[in-house]
């Protein structure tokens, strides 16, 4: 939002207004309050034994070692689940995992055994002692070989007719039109591309506290949820409590990302625990755990196809893919989307056609395919496009840039329909490349790469036009495990004009308690210092599913939007009451209604919040609050213009990201400062996979990069100076004209990074390089096409 | 430190020194080792100087990568030094790692070792019953395997002082900032009268089963007129003697590449220092 | 286990208790002092989230045995703070949005406060050398550098003040 759009003064701190987060006092100070900084009186820790094979029998498990170390006080088993039929629980997706096998492991680091003792120490000897008997069996780790005739089957427990290792075949779009004009099409690009498997690794590993209170009947669970009202209700299907005795608490969580939206079996086994020795039991996990354990990202084989003229216009996109899920699905997708929104491939473009089908496989690795900062499969969709998009531009011999411009969806070809049917609310495509080609001085970058190239340096500049989208999601498509995917925010305006509001969304960084405090200013004119946004704790919360695809500000903050107007509707009649006129006669600026023509004649919102507790009308409620449950007519469509440019150091294969300008449009701002904050740490995660991180298995199911030793974030010295701008095309959906930014530049950055490496090495014959583009991979290229250094 | 060397001698085989922490205390967190009884010699007295002698550098085996970093003495006169010292860990890792506790450990892809080796510099083993030096040569001997006892301490790193018209250098490949070597290459070289290179150390890490000197890139380089040629002449031996092996760093070949690469960037740096210091 | 008894100063005080050899400083600090601002998020010292000052130098809690923290001085993000009055590294972490879930924050000022006592005017270049063992996930760095950034120049501001230089007078 344009400064001169601001509707409120910074003491009020509206929309549009960089003010500085209400959390953080407590954040700088070392007081914040995450999962392990809270112990319970007479609480127990727990610790998991673990598999050291992809996948093996359990022939005998020897707890007797175990349990004579003084403080070990149980050890629990699938034997002992088994008795409770807990052994097994569903997943998100509809399929179900174990929470520990009576029979058989199916992947490295799978839980066996779970030790519960009096000290964390305690704990962990505990299950260092725990002696397992396991005969290996063959791996799958390739999903292609899970998908051979003579595949061995992974998971036998599933029905007589599934008895393969295929997990659900998903399509969209018009197959037989997209062949066709594939078949005819004047060029016909194909290219394979993996997306590896990568984990958020939020530097706060998963963790709980069950607290079974057997007097009162009560289970408090608390934990690093990012869902936590999903997760209680998940917790009644499974456990059969009474819901209304189930309270889920979060507290503060140190980066969420997608991992912390799954049910991991530690948190069933801390809940199992406390119920059979009626203490609190904690469990928090190892890095080493979180990264070799817990739900994983990506991991999706793609084969893309584009159909064009030789002049570049596109006319149709197909894409196969095979979803490699590990050895259940347990994704965090929408019911009816096993494979997210991975269908929104056309991207920015107008494509006449498209189709794409993904089929997902099963294997010997931990389950699931949550998002890594990315709304469901779009990050895989957008830098399939990307890619081949600018194969194109590259192979007919026309700039990248140029041709996007020419194929983009226009301005006024909004609401635009995509042949695999989503409605995209708004766009302007054109000017945000525009600006991130002005900022950077694409004309400049090209000319020096000429001149780089005649001197044989390897310079490459990549563009990236995302579309992403976000705010799952309309009830009439969007639920999981069949709860509709709306989400809530309940406003209670004190008698003194003090403002609580609770919201079904939950914060893992993003700033909720001061951006949600900035809508309900900017809609109700209390200064933000005066509300207090609450989350995270079931009992007080309204129900919602969490935060997680950039749903918070497109679904909750439209709800909190709708929660406030219903309050200064209400606030009307009080102002009216209060001001002997009519209602109509009444208008609203500045946090208060006045009657019109007479200025003077006025009443804030804090002397209404006065009057609804002490001179309200006769015959109308007493109080001032209100609750909304927002159901979201469409998803919102945020998208951004990208440019990096790289260097190659020729002799060591190594990628340097010299520049990196990210001009994102998410509608109108609620604070441009944490909008800034939330582009630089997408660009981030955008470049760590890019470049750095993968999770690798041997062909024995060893997990390669099961420590930050080998699993590698990015520090301040990898990480760019980012630059960024904005562009605002308001939704014109949502209450605010907001779309959610958090992830769009995850999903923006990979494709512009891997764009600008093929950039720089397409004159030597490079169509693809698949990322993380690591040194030793771009070294083995160059070799290839003969390049020394 | 006698008290550290009695509790060695008494404990034998079950007693770890414990130096810096940063190459143990990680194994032992992750049940990868698990010592009976640590010897904590950070509050040893004088075993954390560093000095230079008329012939020789003196580096207390309890000095910190940051000490050897920031010492202006061994950044005059032995920058290969503060290379290597730059680029180990990170800033907190610098902080208490120690020189000696890194060499006692011995991890394959160390950085200390190759420098040691380059340089032709000496350890110091003490046990409570005497002192011997050993050449950094006939130190390393294996993965996580060298020549100390396990009822010593390693006291004293002393590095020899190369005449006038020598220069060294250190280049190191990893993967990101605070990551283990892929390939890590010290050099040292001196030049005769005649420009030539009279005298050379080539060192190198994480490109064998332990760091080691690498004879046939020092032969390629007795005699040699300071060249790109000549660094990739060294540097080709070099490769060629090194026993990599494929692992999240790289396969066999990248690492033989990259072991040649990093031998021509140090070299490259030790010539123009050495050629600068005459 | 045997324990032993470990004296030291936290954040100015004098504390003690009987800890088993291998107990990590990291949970000393957090469950025998209660002081849970120092994080852990690894187990490998990579990523920063422990790290605390002992005897001003920065090091990483969860690669130190709190027995070897016996005899000595240790600070912790809680003791960055005057009262009411923030450090100026916790003022400019908060005034440019230099944290988002907070995790990394306490190792990530802690390693700050080290790296200006050493270098008080760093470069962009220095500053993101000193941090490049902490992680970060959520801010890219940029705003982290930033703040760093911010509390040099009033830390170096405050320290003229102080020895009353003309400059900064008024």
């Amino acid at each position: 939002m344009t400064t001169e759009a601001l509707q409120t003064t910074p003491e009020v701190g509206g929309m549009g207004h960089s003010v500085k987060r209400k959390e953080d006092p407590r954040f700088i100070r070392g007081q914040g309050e995450y999962i392990d900084d809270v112990n319970l009186p007479g609480q127990l820790w727990l610790d998991i034994v673990r598999s050291p094979y992809a996948h093996a029998t359990i022939k005998g498990i020897d707890a007797s070692e175990a349990l004579k170390i003084p403080g070990v006080l149980a050890v629990i088993t699938g034997a002992d689940l088994e008795k409770a039929g807990l052994h097994w629980m569903p997943t998100l997706a509809g399929d179900k995992q174990m929470v520990l096998p009576t029979t058989t492991v199916m992947y490295q680091a799978q839980e066996v055994a779970a030790v519960v003792a009096t000290t964390r120490y305690i704990a962990a000897d505990g299950a260092a002692a725990v002696l397992v008997d396991y005969e290996p069996l063959p791996v799958i780790v390739d999903p292609f070989k899970a998908l051979e005739p003579d595949a061995f089957v992974l998971r036998p427990d599933r029905g007589p007719d599934k008895q393969n290792n295929h997990i659900w075949h998903w399509e969209s779009g018009d197959r037989a039109a997209t062949d066709a004009d594939l078949a005819s099409a004047e060029v016909h690009i194909e290219q394979d591309i993996y997306i590896p498997r990568i984990h958020v690794a939020s530097i706060e590993t998963c963790g709980c506290i069950a607290d079974w209170d057997a007097v009162r009947g009560q289970l408090t669970l608390h934990m690093t949820s990012q869902a936590p009202h999903a997760i209680r209700t998940v917790l009644a299907l499974v456990s059969g409590l009474p819901e209304q005795n189930i309270r889920v608490k979060t507290h503060d969580i140190g980066g969420g990302f997608g991992g912390k939206v799954p049910v991991y079996p530690g948190y069933v086994l801390a809940v199992v625990a406390s119920l059979t020795v009626g203490k609190p039991v904690k469990w928090i996990e190892d890095r080493s755990e979180n990264l070799q354990a817990d739900s994983f990202a990506r991991d999706y084989h793609m084969h893309v196809e584009l159909g064009a003229t030789k002049e570049g216009k596109i006319t149709s996109l197909k894409a196969k893919t095979i979803a490699d899920h590990g050895y259940s699905d347990a994704a965090a997708d929408p019911s009816k989307f096993p494979a997210g929104l991975f269908n929104v491939i056309t991207g920015s473009y107008d494509f006449p056609n498209a189709f794409v089908e993904v089929d997902g496989v099963y294997t010997n690795k931990p389950p699931g395919g949550v998002a890594y900062r990315c709304s469901f499969r779009v990050t895989e969709a957008v830098h399939a496009v990307e890619r081949v998009v600018d194969i194109l531009a590259h192979e007919i011999g026309k700039d990248p840039a140029q041709l996007r411009m020419e194929n983009f969806i226009q301005p006024e070809q909004f609401p635009y329909k995509t042949p695999t049917g989503w409605s995209y609310d708004s766009g302007n495509y054109p000017a945000a490349l525009q600006k991130a080609m002005d900022m950077i001085d694409y004309a400049g970058l090209r000319k020096e790469q000429a001149e780089k190239r005649a001197r044989g340096e390897l310079m490459g500049i990549g563009i990236s036009s995302f579309t992403e989208i976000v705010g799952a999601g309309p009830s009439k498509d969007f639920d999981i495990i069949g709860i509709k995917m709306f989400d809530s925010c309940e406003i209670r305006v004190h008698p003194t004009g003090k403002v609580i509001a609770r919201i079904g969304v939950q914060s893992q960084g993003q700033g909720h308690e001061t951006t949600f405090a900035q809508i309900i200013a900017e809609e109700l004119g209390f200064p933000v210092g005066d509300i207090k946004i609450e989350y995270g704790d079931t009992d007080t919360a309204p129900y919602g599913l969490g935060t997680y695809a950039s749903r918070s500000t497109p679904v909750a903050g439209a709800a909190t939007a709708m929660a406030s107007r219903k309050i200064k509707d209400k606030a009307r009649k009080l102002a009216a009451h209060l001001l002997e006129a009519s209602e109509d006669d009444l208008e609203w600026t500045n946090g208060k209604f006045s009657v019109k023509g007479s200025p003077e004649q006025s009443k804030t919102i804090q002397e209404i919040a006065f009057a609804a507790y002490t001179n309200h009308p006769q015959g109308m409620e007493a109080g001032l609050e209100a609750v909304d449950y927002y159901d979201p007519p469409n998803l919102t469509f945020p998208f951004g213009s990208y440019i990096c440019v790289v260097d190659i150091d020729k002799a060591t294969g190594r990628v340097t990201v010299r520049r990196f300008v990210a001009v994102d449009d998410c509608g109108n701002i609620i604070n441009p400062m944490i909008v800034d904050g939330q582009i630089h740490g997408g660009l981030t995660m955008g470049l760590a996979p890019s470049l750095y991180e993968e999770i690798t298995y041997d062909e024995l199911g060893n997990n390669l990069a099961g420590t930050f030793m080998d699993y590698l974030l990015p520090t301040a010295l990898e990480t760019p100076a980012w630059e960024t701008a904005k562009t605002i095309t308001p939704s014109p959906h949502h209450p605010l004209g907001a779309k959610g930014v958090g992830e769009s530049a995850t999903v923006g950055a990979p494709p512009a990074i891997a764009n600008a490496v093929v950039d720089a090495l397409w004159h030597l014959g490079v169509r693809n390089v698949d990322i993380p583009m690591t040194p030793q991979k771009i070294w083995a290229i160059l070799r290839e096409k003969g390049v020394t250094a | 430190m006698h008290d550290a060397l009695r509790v060695l001698a008494e404990h034998e085989g079950e007693a770890k020194v414990l130096s810096g922490g940063y190459s143990l205390l990680p194994l032992i967190k992750l049940r990868l080792a698990q010592p009976p009884l640590l010897v904590d010699i950070r509050d040893v007295d004088g075993l954390d100087s560093i000095v230079e002698g008329d012939d020789e550098l003196r580096i207390g085996g309890r000095a910190t990568h940051r000490q050897i970093l920031e010492d202006a003495t061994i950044k005059a006169g032995y920058p290969l030094l503060t290379d290597a010292a730059a680029g180990i860990g990170d800033p907190q890792v610098r902080n208490w790692g120690t020189i000696g506790g890194s060499c006692a450990h011995a991890d394959p892809s160390a950085d200390w070792p190759a420098v040691l080796l380059a340089t032709r510099a000496s350890l110091v083993c003490r046990s409570s019953t005497g002192e011997r030096v050993v050449a950094a040569a006939d130190f390393f001997i294996d993965t996580f395997q060298t020549a100390i006892e396990p009822t010593e301490l390693l006291t004293e790193v002393r590095i020899p002082r190369w005449p006038n018209g020598s220069g060294g250098a250190y280049a190191k490949l990893e993967r990101r900032a605070g990551d283990f070597s892929t390939v890590g290459c010290a050099v040292m070289v001196r030049f005769g009268a005649d420009g030539r290179i009279a005298d050379a150390g080539v060192g190198l890490t994480a490109v064998a089963e332990t760091p080691f000197a690498s004879a046939t890139a020092v032969a390629a380089l007795i005699g040699a007129e300071p060249s790109e040629a000549t660094f990739r002449a060294a540097g080709a031996a070099a490769a060629a003697e090194s026993r990599p092996v494929k692992d999240a760093h790289g396969p066999v070949d990248y690492k033989r590449a990259m072991t040649e690469e990093m031998t021509v960037r140090a070299l490259r740096s030790a010539v123009g220092r050495a050629l600068g210091q005459r | 286990m045997a324990t032993q008894k470990v004296q030291l100063t936290v954040n100015g005080e004098a504390r003690e208790a009987d800890v088993e050899a291998r107990l990590l400083l990291v949970h000393l600090l957090r469950e025998n002092f209660g002081l849970t601002g120092t994080h852990i998020g690894c187990d490998t010292s990579n990523c920063g989230a422990c790290t605390v000052l002992v005897d001003g130098e920065s090091a990483k809690s969860c690669t130190m045995l709190a027995v070897s923290a016996d005899g000595r001085e240790v600070k912790t993000i809680e003791g960055m703070a005057d009262g009411a009055t923030l450090h100026p590294l916790q003022q400019a972490f908060w005034d440019q949005h230099g944290l988002q879930c907070g995790f990394c924050t306490p190792g990530m000022i802690m390693q700050a406060s080290w790296l200006l006592d050493r270098c008080p005017s760093p470069t962009e270049a220095e500053i993101r050398e000193g941090i490049s063992g902490n992680l970060c996930r959520c801010t890219g760095y940029v705003n982290i550098v930033k703040a760093i950034q911010q509390a040099a120049g009033e830390m170096a501001a405050g320290a003229e003040t102080q020895t009353g230089s003309p400059v900064a007078a008024g």
